[in-house]
């Protein structure tokens, strides 16, 4: 039940994208991936999801090499959400959740009863059970985020990969998404944009700069002052609160040099 | 469940015989359905019936082997767009995009006014051969191009616009007025040449197109919301783009080859098919087929109707079928959804 990656690299053409990043997830956490855009977030899960293999170094599921693990195999252990995955087609939400089945399904073993009640529980999980067999397209933001995770959890992985989840999405359904994802009973990896919400869900946090991972640890030891300076180049607080939880209040207007020069320098 | 499947089946071949037949009793002389009827019974197990030996040649050498083709063809086309349109994630998307049916006029051009291969080569064998020589060119350059799916898109209309050019080259600077007609005639789809051996070639590939799609349906459905995550459930994408893509160029080239360049079926009988049971491939692709299949015996019928005494190229009549039936049921779609 581990997932692994051993001095990965990822380039597309000559530019590398994603360098030297070694990283253990660690059964049933909930780990957060932050940085600033184009710090290789996206990338990095895309190769931690076994989508992309790495250009040098090796992604392991359990020890293994991934490519030696096959995809279907891939596909029963690690489920993936993508950034605002969208279709044209005229599908229901019960038709989008049953391709969760699909590494499961071949000729010799067709769909049946038993995939229809996997399908059922993982829309009862993500509280979108009546709302089964609404069409796609008449979905607001955040259901069709939650049917994403239900598909995701219809391939019964072990591991829910998901990449920036809450984007788009109003404040009430960005909490919302995070807490269902945070009450499943599986190891999360998570891109997320807001640090307050990386703060308040994640039990360790990986924080990337420039395709590089700089630092990973418990929320109160990545969330620093200097961090946040340095990587995301603004100045902020960071509030502990009785919780054990940290949060931070950013301070605008007081010292933008910083953040022109880190432009500047980008 | 299994049951329904079956009666689906078997539904569909008793609507496609009985479309074929009917096919075949429409002309210039109509002859009877049970003229028609015992002429195939004559044919495949000796059955003895008295048929007026004209009939019988009409109906088995010229109605019958022309019908099948319309069929094969009409299917063909459909499943490679419905296949098509699903990879590329593009509604738009088109057996023709690959640019197959451009590469294929050229080649047929090159053979009948430029008389490349000096007499050895057919009409056919030469569109089928630029046909693959098109596909090759897409295929490299959306490769080069990068790798979204928008890609093989643009390459196939830089390799469309490329063939079609280097076509009407060839027909201006060396064609007579005579040759230019019979050109167009056969870039419009004909199928007046079609007999037996061409029923032969053109059934057999489409049989494996469907079977190959069918195969594939599932890893279809996975494409719904692109190629990621068609990969993250597990699909090999890859494999999949060369296998499908590869199927489909196959049945268009051949299909091109027999009847020239058919437009409208591949781009929109798998749209009008998705009106009635979606987007599930398991239920799409043979519907598809179905449809286009039908769709094109009825026009190839009354492209040999409608002008006394005249054939009309069946992609004329296609569109002016197609375009105004489709838009109908788009808007009555648009209605029910």
């Amino acid at each position: 039940m581990t997932l692994e990656l051993r001095d990965v690299g990822w380039s597309v053409g000559f530019k590398k994208i994603v360098q030297d990043v070694s990283l253990r997830v660690e059964p049933g956490e909930f780990l957060g991936l932050i940085g600033p855009n184009g710090s290789g977030k996206t990338s990095l899960m895309s190769v931690l999801a076994g989508l992309r293999p790495p250009t040098i170094g090796t992604a392991l599921l359990d020890g293994q090499p991934m490519k030696r693990v096959g995809r279907r195999t891939l596909a029963g252990r690690i489920g993936f959400v993508e950034q605002q995955a969208d279709t044209i087609d005229r599908i229901t939400v019960r038709e989008a959740v049953s391709l969760g089945r699909t590494p499961y399904l071949s000729l010799l073993s067709p769909w049946s009863a038993g995939d229809d009640a996997i399908v059922a529980d993982a829309l009862d999980r993500v509280a979108m059970g009546d709302m089964a067999d609404r069409m796609w397209q008449t979905l607001s933001g955040g259901e069709k985020q939650r049917v994403h995770i239900a598909r995701a959890l219809a391939q019964q992985p072990d591991f829910l990969l998901l990449d920036e989840p809450t984007n788009h999405l109003d404040i009430r359904h960005q909490l919302g998404l995070l807490e269902l994802v945070h009450s499943l009973p599986l190891t999360v990896v998570a891109a997320l944009h807001d640090l307050n919400h990386a703060a308040q869900f994640c039990d360790r946090i990986a924080m990337m700069d420039g395709g590089r991972l700089i630092a990973i640890g418990t929320p109160t030891e990545i969330l620093t002052v200097d961090n946040l300076h340095r990587v995301f180049g603004v100045n902020a607080d960071i509030e502990h609160g009785l919780d054990g939880r940290c949060h931070i209040r950013y301070r605008v207007g007081v010292d933008v040099s910083v953040a022109d020069k880190k432009d500047r320098v980008a | 469940m299994i049951g329904l499947r079956t009666s689906a089946v078997l539904s569909a071949l008793v609507l496609l015989t009985l479309a074929l037949a009917f096919a075949a009793t429409i002309g210039e002389t109509s002859i009877p359905v049970k003229t028609v009827f015992d002429t195939i019974a004559n044919h495949l197990w000796n059955a003895g019936h008295a048929v007026d030996p004209i009939d019988a040649g009409i109906i088995w050498n010229y109605r019958l082997s022309r019908a099948v083709v319309a069929a094969s063809c009409g299917a063909a086309l459909a499943l490679s767009g419905a296949v098509l349109q699903a990879l590329l994630r593009n509604s738009l998307a088109d057996p023709y995009l690959l640019g197959i049916s451009a590469g294929a006029s050229t080649g047929a051009v090159s053979v009948a006014i430029l008389g490349v291969g000096a007499g050895m080569l057919g009409l056919s064998l030469g569109a089928f051969i630029g046909s693959v020589v098109a596909f090759a060119f897409v295929a490299l350059l959306s490769l080069q191009a990068g790798r979204g799916t928008g890609a093989i898109i643009l390459a196939g209309i830089a390799g469309a616009q490329l063939f079609n050019a280097v076509t009407s080259f060839i027909v201006t600077k060396s064609a007579s007025a005579e040759e230019a007609r019979g050109i167009m005639f056969w870039l419009l789809g004909n199928l007046s040449g079609v007999r037996w051996p061409d029923a032969g070639l053109a059934l057999p590939i489409t049989l494996l197109g469907l079977i190959v799609c069918l195969w594939h349906a599932r890893a279809l459905d996975a494409f719904t919301f692109g190629r990621d995550s068609a990969a993250s459930l597990g699909v090999p994408v890859r494999r999949v783009y060369v296998i499908l893509i590869g199927v489909s160029a196959l049945m268009t080239a051949v299909m091109v080859s027999i009847v020239g360049s058919i437009g409208f079926v591949g781009l929109v009988i798998p749209h009008a098919a998705r009106l009635f049971v979606g987007t599930r491939h398991g239920l799409l692709l043979p519907l598809s087929a179905v449809i286009g299949a039908l769709f094109l015996v009825g026009a190839d019928v009354v492209s040999r109707v409608i002008v006394p005494g005249q054939v009309l190229p069946i992609g004329v009549i296609t569109a002016l079928i197609g375009a105004p039936s489709f838009a109908l049921i788009l808007c009555h779609g648009r209605v029910l959804r």
